[in-house]
């Protein structure tokens, strides 16, 4: 006959990311970089976007980008076209980026000599909500061909991001897309979270979000992560 | 799909947990979720018994505990339950300036583990 023990953990199930990512913003911090962590679904346009900003913020300030990616060195081939050093992450099956493989693909980069680190996760829009990267902010990307209700569909990761960024918005009229839904949208799921919208096909739309990272590299901007159970930050209790 | 991952973690957590406790095999794990998570039951479920193969966690079940999303809001000055999950803003006035307290829990609460009788007699 046999009878059961009740054991007591308490234990998140990411402690070990999360202490990672600790570790790394501690670094980030030390080394005084700003770094931005792009989410999105896959075709959403995160590379085209960071090649572009990766390309303007390369003339002014020192830049840097790690890729995450399932199986190929595509997206870092492309983002090398824009002159700053690109390191991929082939992540192989793996659905996301976690704070060791941030760690790992590290190792090569001087991160004092840099101004800014991008890092562009791999396109998926659940499981990267999950990860934190110890990055200063996240930015969600949606295009709008994917349609308005993509944040409703996913809550997560538009919760867990800084600010959301609407792309493609030079194919808006073809796909009908409703722009004042989508910003309703978004404020549902991430009530208050900035909202761009730009194209990079014609250049539209991207001074103001190059703004915005200026700020965040100005102010050492934290994360506010909305969600507790992230990141220590999220301790706190409203008073 | 990273609920095999996840998954994974959980049973190494539990395996750390069997050893400071000098062994033994574990027939449940108590899991707190919450629906911001990111992660999908039905998911996690489906990978446990392939994430517990060869562990001591081999024949557990994994039972998993909901929890709801609530959410501070800053016009009550409370805390409080939202519209929904899908919309974060206050149901009890409607504001919109809310941040998340709770709902996005992935947690392992307590293992049960297996004990032979001969210690009881």
């Amino acid at each position: 006959m046999t009878q059961s023990r009740l054991v007591e953990i308490r234990q998140k199930v990411l402690t070990k990311n999360d202490v990672g990512a600790r570790a790394l913003r501690q670094r980030f911090e030390e080394a005084g970089v700003c770094v931005i962590g792009l989410v999105s679904s896959p075709g959403s346009g995160k590379t085209a976007f960071l090649e572009y900003i990766l390309t303007k913020l390369g003339k002014e300030f020192r830049v840097a980008a790690l890729v995450g990616d399932l199986a190929t060195d595509n997206d870092a081939v492309r983002l090398a076209r824009s002159g700053v050093p690109v390191k991929q992450i082939v992540t192989g099956t793996i659905c996301h980026l976690d704070a060791a493989m941030v760690t790992e693909a590290l190792r090569e980069f001087d991160l004092a000599g840099l101004d800014f680190l991008f890092i562009e996760n791999v396109g998926n829009l659940v499981c990267p909500s999950s990860y934190d990267l110890g990055e200063n902010a996240r930015a969600v990307l949606l295009s709008v061909t994917e349609g308005e209700d993509k944040p409703l569909k996913y809550p997560s990761i538009f919760n867990t991001a800084d600010a959301a960024i609407i792309t493609k918005t030079d194919l808006a009229d073809a796909v009908e897309f409703d722009s004042v839904a989508a910003h309703r949208n978004i404020d549902s799921v991430g009530p208050g979270m900035p909202v761009f919208e730009c194209s990079v096909k014609k250049e539209l739309g991207l001074g103001e979000i190059l703004r915005w990272m200026n700020l965040l590299r100005d102010t050492g901007g934290r994360r506010s992560i909305a969600i507790p159970g992230i990141a220590d930050a999220c301790a706190e209790q409203p008073a | 799909m990273h609920e095999l991952s996840i998954a994974l973690s959980i049973v190494e957590a539990a395996e750390e947990e069997v050893q400071r406790q000098g062994g033994g095999e574990v027939c449940t794990v108590h899991l707190r979720l919450g629906p911001l998570s990111g992660v999908v039951r039905e998911a996690l479920q489906f990978s446990w018994e392939l994430a517990c193969a060869g562990t001591p966690l081999e024949r557990s079940e994994l039972t998993i505990e909901n929890v709801p999303v609530r959410i501070y809001c800053g016009t009550c000055a409370a805390e409080g339950d939202p519209v929904s999950a899908q919309c974060l803003y206050c149901a009890r006035c409607g504001g919109t300036s809310c941040r998340v307290t709770a709902g996005a829990e992935l947690e392992v609460v307590s293992l049960e583990l297996v004990e032979f009788a001969e210690s009881a007699t």
